[in-house]
């Protein structure tokens, strides 16, 4: 919100840190990992980034423990807290970093969620964020009451409408609804008195919430499809992406810019801020090589096995990892692990790319998954990475990124003790917390105005 | 009779008494921010109580029954409970936190996490009590059928049948919950790097749960919290909510108004216990009583009716209201205990004075006659209440597949 005048302001990095909770990237077998679970673990990621200026805390969330053919799928983490309530724990051990819960649109009732994350915004001082993820699979509709009821197409008209609710919600309040002394507790008897009514949700009563610090959490989408993006750029603050190479990053933030401009929104407001992995080594070539053995030790050979599996759609598991890859499947199989976000949209198109290249580089199985599944986007010293990162940003790649540590927890401890010094000296990172919400930290401006989705969605 | 009473508060707004944040000068403000519930909870800490509980709902609080009331003078709104208590978790070391929720408009799959969660932000510290909340809560939701809102019709024969339906419903949410905390075997995780295994599929288990309302097929996504089971709770004026005690709280609370009352409220329960085929351990039978405690009861009466006259209505509660000093509340408390009482979740009429007066007037008193812990002995609520850690329903007594014939099927 300070900008300088005179000089253009270098684009400052913004960064986050959570705890990866399912997916292969985290090597669990390292030595120095620890519980996926103990509330110690939470507390001290989220410190360690609140240490290094970090902007959010981030959890990611998945509602059903992956399966494949009805057996539990072992070989990844698993097991993870309720993501409002630890973060209301966190609140308690952390002072100024944002909160950021990933959220299904879906498997929540608009009241209920909209409550919780207005309760984390006053209990943590204006520091709630929140991810707006929309998978309505059937697997993970049979957890909850009204099962997989959600056609595909429909998952963002439905998700508009619980936002626009949500926002009704934290708007029942008015902004001093609250005395401050005298004779009444609240200034009028109507507070938090709300009607909604749309195709998804008919409903009224009274919210039991005052207006928070931030008035909305700060509001973050992460969809791809062309629709997943028009949502986002009429909906949300901060956009969560794959895109964490700088080429196909500035490729996906020229988009949304795009999107953005074309419905008339300033595309500064809002932030396009990607996962991404860093290795670090005393030397480039050392970093390298740590690099390489973080892949393998993520791909082991059982995972190799069942992310070939995930795209031939057939049980490999007679296959030696180590041997070449099975012939390409001819039809699309089912054979795959639920509970996976969809990524292959082609599966039998992947499958011939994947054996090609492993015949083109003469790969293995496991050297194929490697290759295909795993990335470290920033690979070097702590200088070099500092440049990257920083170079990363000033040419619009992104305008931060969501750092995974690949150990759990002290996979961001040498980032934050290296690299965020060089990036504070370069003038793009911090030195201190100047806003006291999440929303001020990031650099957004005042709330946007409140539309309808059917408003939003017609322009 | 040398066993020790236990002992919890209620919190809610400044106090029970709709004139408490008005006589203590709080800022409204203040009972949405976190210190002000730290405070409450360490000042019930250094009391040694066994735990605290938080109340919550989908609706306004009113003094109206089944509609909002229009008084702007009295504390209304409030945050979600289950995240208070996380919030407060960090903050405290002992003592338990009981946070409420609603069951018929939740998603249990949630409530199973999120209440695991909070054991472990609390290690070993939660609990829950269980409501079925009201129509007014319904609405805000709008996929149920709502009905009439009248206490006449829920006299009629169609609204007790309702109001039974929706217990019945709240005891499956229970069962699911309590099977989805068991969803994990304590060793699931096992982290084998031979077989490439982070937890054993063996270990981890569907709930398949089905209901007339619901159906869950699980397991949970966290694993089983540090105390096995949550301690589940329950508030029961009557004999349907009794009945839903007896099939899944740990601690039920109700609300005698004389020793004889509790003597035949805990002889009814304990009928029901055997009816219902209980095979939880003996329920903990906890009386609710608001207090106002003052040096003599002659001016805890007297502030009593100040606060009532000054509030422009009588207070009043489904629970028996004492206006003592500490040694009458205390003579009640032993009374009441040789009726079958074994702890008593006491409202402090006003969160500023009467619930340090229980942890600085009461409890020692209770220490003086030897009836109250004089430290923490655990550091679990279950260990508080002396409930065990219990088996996992699901835990295997046959050996996991070993590491060679796991290699087996995976190359
Ligand atoms: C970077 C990224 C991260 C995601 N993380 C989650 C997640 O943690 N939980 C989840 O349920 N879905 C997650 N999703 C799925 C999206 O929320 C969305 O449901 C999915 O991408 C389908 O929407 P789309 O067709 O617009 O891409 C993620 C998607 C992306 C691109």
């Amino acid at each position: 919100m300070t900008e300088k005048t005179g000089t253009p302001a270098k684009r400052q990095v913004h960064l986050a840190a959570g705890v990866p909770g399912v997916n292969h990237y985290t090597v669990w077998g390292d030595p120095t990992a620890g519980s996926q679970i103990d509330f110690d673990t939470f507390e001290h990621v989220a410190k360690t980034a609140e240490r290094g200026f970090f902007d959010y805390f981030f959890l990611a969330e998945g509602l059903r423990v992956r399966e494949r053919n009805g057996q539990l799928h072992e070989l990844d983490v698993a097991g993870r807290p309720d993501n409002l309530t630890v973060l209301a724990a966190v609140a308690g051990v952390t002072k100024h970093i944002g909160l950021v819960a990933t959220a299904s649109a879906v498997f929540n009732e608009p009241y209920d969620l909209a409550r919780k994350l207005a309760s984390l915004d006053h209990l943590s001082n204006g520091r709630a964020g929140w991810n707006i993820v929309v998978s309505a699979d059937a697997f993970t509709g049979e957890n909850f009451r009204r099962g997989g009821y959600l056609p595909y197409d429909e998952r963002y008209d439905r998700a508009g409408e619980f936002v626009d609710l949500s926002r009704v919600l934290w708007d029942s309040w008015p902004e001093n609804a609250l005395h401050s002394a005298g004779a009444d507790f609240v200034s009028r008897a109507d507070v938090g008195d709300y009607r909604y009514s749309g195709k998804y949700f008919d409903t009224h009563g009274q919210f039991t919430v005052p207006r928070s610090p931030q008035g909305h959490p700060v509001l973050i989408q992460a969809g791809d499809s062309a629709d997943g993006r028009d949502f986002a750029v009429r909906t949300v603050d901060v956009v969560f992406s794959r895109h964490s190479e700088p080429e196909a990053g500035r490729a996906f933030k020229r988009d949304i810019s795009a999107r953005a401009v074309a419905i008339g929104r300033d595309p500064e407001s809002i932030k396009v801020i990607p996962g991404a992995s860093v290795v670090l080594g005393d030397t480039e070539a050392e970093a390298r090589e740590r690099a390489r053995e973080i892949s393998f030790a993520q791909v082991t050979p059982q995972t190799a096995i069942a992310l070939l599996q995930q795209v031939w759609g057939t049980d490999l598991s007679g296959y030696d990892p180590d041997g070449p890859l099975p012939a390409v499947p001819t039809t699309d199989g089912d054979d795959v692990i639920q509970g996976i976000a969809r990524r292959h949209d082609d599966r039998l198109a992947t499958a011939r790319e994947w054996f090609a290249r492993a015949e083109a580089e003469n790969l293995s199985i496991r050297q194929l998954v490697v290759a295909a599944t795993t990335r470290h986007e920033f690979i070097g010293t702590a200088s070099q990475i500092a440049q990257q990162l920083d170079e990363a940003v000033q040419s619009r790649a992104a305008d931060g990124y969501v750092l995974s540590g690949n150990v759990v927890p002290h996979g961001i401890d040498e980032f934050v003790d290296q690299v965020v010094p060089i990036l504070q000296e370069r003038g793009v990172l911090r030195t201190e917390y100047a806003g006291a919400t999440l929303r001020e930290t990031l650099g957004l401006g005042e709330l946007p105005v409140t539309t309808s989705w059917a408003e939003r969605r017609a322009s | 009779m040398s066993e020790h009473l236990h002992l919890s508060v209620a919190l809610d707004g400044a106090g029970w008494h709709p004139w408490a944040w008005k006589d203590a000068r709080v800022r409204p403000a203040a009972l949405f921010g976190a210190d002000y519930w730290i405070e409450q909870v360490a000042t019930a800490e250094r009391g040694l109580l066994d735990f605290v509980t938080i109340e919550d709902s989908f609706a306004l609080q009113t003094g109206a029954a089944f509609t909002h009331d229009d008084r702007t003078d009295h504390v209304t709104g409030r945050l979600d409970a289950v995240e208070l208590a996380a919030r407060i978790a960090p903050e405290t070391t002992r003592i338990g936190l009981v946070p409420s929720t609603d069951t018929l408009q939740t998603e249990p799959f949630h409530l199973a996490s999120a209440l695991a969660t909070v054991d472990f932000a609390s290690r070993g510290r939660a609990g829950w009590r269980v409501r079925a909340g009201g129509a007014r809560e319904s609405e805000n939701f709008g996929r149920r059928e709502t009905f009439e809102l009248t206490l006449d019709w829920y006299r009629t024969p169609e609204g007790q049948a309702q109001i039974a339906r929706q217990f019945d419903e709240a005891v499956d949410v229970i069962e699911v919950v309590r099977r989805l905390w068991d969803s994990w075997d304590d060793d699931a995780v096992i982290r084998d790097v031979p077989t490439g295994r982070f937890f054993d599929r063996d270990r981890v288990h569907h709930v398949n749960f089905e209901s007339s309302s619901f159906s869950i097929a699980g397991p949970s996504i966290t694993p089983r919290p540090p105390q096995g089971q949550v301690v589940v709770t329950a508030l029961g004026h009557a004999t349907v909510p009794y009945r839903l005690a007896a099939r899944g709280a740990d601690v039920l609370f109700v609300t005698p108004t004389s020793t004889e009352d509790a003597a035949r409220i805990v002889a009814e329960v304990r009928e029901l216990e055997i009816e219902v085929g209980r095979t939880l351990p003996p329920l903990r039978i906890f009386a609710d009583l608001v207090v106002l405690i003052d040096a003599t009861s002659a001016a805890a009466s007297t502030r009593l009716e100040r606060w009532n006259e000054l509030d422009g209505a009588a207070y009043v509660s489904d629970a028996f209201i004492v206006a003592a000093s500490a040694s009458e509340l205390a003579d009640l408390l032993e009374e009441w205990r040789d009726a079958g009482i074994e702890g008593y979740r006491l409202r402090p009429a006003s969160a500023h004075l009467d619930l340090p007066a229980i942890a600085d007037q009461l409890v020692p008193e209770l220490q003086r006659r030897g009836i109250f812990r004089h430290e923490y002995e655990g550091d679990t609520l279950r260990g508080h209440l002396g409930l065990d850690r219990p088996a996992n329903r699901y835990a295997t007594a046959t050996a996991p597949r070993s590491a060679s014939t796991a290699q087996n099927t995976e190359n």
